[in-house]
């Protein structure tokens, strides 16, 4: 099988579907010409593949970006645009939280807004807290939008190959430090549902939930912990919205112990909602309290080693889970 | 001008049409209950929408805002679905999930009403970028306020509508006031059409309540856009006579301002100029005005005679199944 950054797994995506349907297009600033002549990066070689009519370089507007993705979708295309990094969404957030989302239903259901916005987030590249900040809460808040965040290249491209075809507006945010590394990658058609986790690693003594970049530190945690004799279950959620509550029960009525790990800040983050989720209704599944692992509530920090005291590590997953051994 | 007859016709009966419909509003928001949320009126600035519209092709699309129902009315939406969404009914245009503020008519090529300030004109922006990737000969209008002007949304719009030439006429309706704060108060530029400049696009002030004005320089700008020059700013000056809404007392709008421009009524000037002209008779134009209290005392049945939806259809068209 191939191997492909997801980087390049999510420009194979793009490219396949450019190629199946002629509505699809692309915009965003340097989308077409950009700053990076590195072919790891998911827009690289589309401009001459396609032409400047469908990908598009914009000026530095976040809202008219989000608002042309908003217009073009009800008027029957399919566009696919980028805001460059998860913090610079606030620029856009009219456009897709009060319009993107809520347009359909303000229709009764007469309009369709089949868009696709992708945004780069994650710590990790010293660009500091305005960069990389993690705010897949902020639109898992909002009703009418998908949220899907993909951990390994093949389900970038399985995941993004669906958004686009979906009819619904998805916020597809992609870690940026899940850009470089080769992993392998169906080729061709493959498509990855939206709003279904997956199982990465199979265990019984306790579930680790997660997604985006963590699914790596939860697979280096579960690979120490297995020296030790404790198989730890990894869920990888890959959608947050709309999020697969079974797929999270059912690991956890088989093993009675959780731990959320997210890279986002701990308050309002989203593993709160992962853990009402299972105290909701999965209570009586639990043999212990649950734990969350997530970043501290600070803006990220560019130095060095204040970046790597934000994100968390498997050294505070694997305690986390020995406390609720 | 060389403006079809019977183009002026129409932009008279919508704009009676448009002021029958909201005077009977204006009377049954005062009835306790009647008509949930906000109550936002156009009385007066008629001509903007109406003038507008009648230049339009049905397979145009607008763009409106929070003060939208002449806008509506003037494309061709039924008046009583609209009526029926501002009681908030199940048979309204959008099953009462928009109510007044957020009428959306996609069936008339009016798919989007947004209450937020400024929020159109991207979105025009995005229905004018279909319209030139699809190749069709078709152009959206965006309706926005002199207050709208001030967000930074416009200006990324006009941006980019002038750096891809796409056809889109961006409608400054410029009413005098933006909430409570005259127009000096919030611009320094008296002339909102000036800004065109900094596009390098057309801009033109018109008078707002010359219907014939607006019917002109929209299709003028249609023309340009359909030639694949690009966007057009049209500046339609005209005043607010009624509040921000319905609630609004109006203690900062000088009386006789607001009598000086009742005066400029756009209703009467273009009826008394069709008339003068032999374009209408006296009998048309009562015809006009019996039916428009047909059509509206019609619509405020069916909606008082419509159901409220059920409580669990809120669940309903948030995403599509």
């Amino acid at each position: 099988m191939q191997k492909l950054g997801m980087g390049q797994a999510i420009n194979q995506a793009l490219r396949e579907e450019m190629r199946r349907d002629p509505n699809v297009f692309i915009a965003g600033e340097g989308v077409g010409v950009s700053i990076h002549l590195n072919p790891m990066f998911p827009t690289h070689g589309l401009l001459e593949e396609f032409g400047p009519k469908r990908v598009k370089d914009t000026p530095v507007s976040e809202a008219a970006i989000a608002g042309l993705a908003v217009g073009a979708a009800e008027a029957g295309l399919r566009p696919v645009v980028e805001i460059m990094f998860n913090p610079f969404f606030t620029l856009a957030s009219d456009m897709i939280v009060n319009h993107a989302a809520k347009l359909r239903y303000l229709s009764g259901g007469k309009s369709t807004f089949p868009l696709v916005v992708r945004m780069k987030s994650g710590a990790g590249i010293g660009a500091g807290c305005q960069h990389s900040h993690n705010l897949e809460a902020w639109v898992a808040h909002c009703p009418g939008l998908k949220v899907v965040m993909p951990a390994t290249a093949a389900d970038a491209k399985g995941l993004l190959k669906s958004a686009i075809r979906d009819d619904n507006p998805v916020i597809f945010i992609e870690h940026m430090g899940l850009y470089f590394a080769p992993m392998p990658v169906p080729e061709g058609e493959y498509l990855t549902p939206i709003g279904k986790a997956e199982v990465k690693r199979p265990g019984t003594d306790v579930t680790v939930v997660t997604w985006s970049g963590m699914l790596g530190v939860a697979m280096a945690a579960a690979e120490k912990l297995a020296q030790e004799g404790v198989e730890v279950e990894i869920v990888d959620l890959r959608t947050l919205v709309p999020l697969d509550k079974e797929a999270i029960l059912a690991s956890v009525a088989k093993t009675g112990r959780l731990v959320v790990l997210h890279e986002a800040t701990r308050t309002g983050g989203f593993g709160g909602e992962v853990a009402a989720v299972v105290m909701e209704e999965g209570f009586n599944l639990l043999k212990a309290p649950l734990r969350r692992v997530t970043g501290p509530d600070i803006p990220v920090p560019a130095s060095p080693p204040l970046e790597r005291f934000y994100i968390p590590g498997d050294d505070q997953l694997i305690a986390a889970i020995k406390e609720i051994l | 001008m060389n403006i079809p007859e019977e183009k002026q016709k129409e932009m008279l009966w919508t704009m009676l049409l448009s002021r029958r419909f909201e005077d009977e509003l204006a009377e049954l928001c005062k009835i306790e209950g009647k008509i949930p949320g906000m109550t936002i009126l156009s009385t007066g600035q008629e001509a903007v929408g109406s003038g507008a519209c009648a230049a339009l092709a049905p397979e145009d699309v607008i763009i409106s805002n929070h003060r939208s129902h002449n806008h509506l009315l003037a494309k061709g939406a039924d008046p009583n679905a609209l009526m029926a969404e501002i009681y908030c009914k199940r048979t309204g245009c959008n099953k009462g999930k928009s109510g007044t503020l957020h009428l959306a008519v996609p069936e008339v090529n009016a798919p989007c009403t947004s209450t937020v300030v400024g929020a159109g004109p991207p979105i025009a922006v995005g229905q004018a970028f279909a319209q030139q990737y699809k190749g069709e000969q078709r152009v959206t209008v965006c309706f926005f306020g002199d207050g709208a002007a001030a967000e930074g949304s416009v200006h990324e719009a006009m941006n980019l509508a002038a750096l891809w030439r796409l056809p889109v006429i961006f409608i400054c309706e410029n009413n005098v006031y933006a909430g409570a704060q005259r127009y000096e108060e919030h611009a320094p530029n008296p002339s909102m059409a000036d800004r065109a400049t900094a596009y390098a696009m057309p801009g033109e002030a018109v008078d707002g309540n010359d219907a014939l004005a607006v019917y002109q320089a929209v299709r003028d700008a249609r023309e340009r856009a359909l030639a694949g020059e690009g966007p057009s700013l049209i500046e339609c000056k005209t005043y607010r006579c009624r509040g921000h809404g319905e609630a609004d007392p109006q203690h900062y709008q000088p009386k006789e301002e607001i009598c000086a421009w009742q005066e400029k009524c756009p209703i009467p000037r273009l009826r008394d100029d069709l008339l003068s002209q032999g374009l209408i008779t006296p009998e048309e134009v009562r015809d006009m005005e019996a039916r428009a209290e047909a059509v509206v005392k019609e619509a405020v049945r069916f909606a008082e005679d419509s159901p409220f939806p059920n409580p669990e259809e809120a669940l309903e068209d948030v995403l599509v199944a």
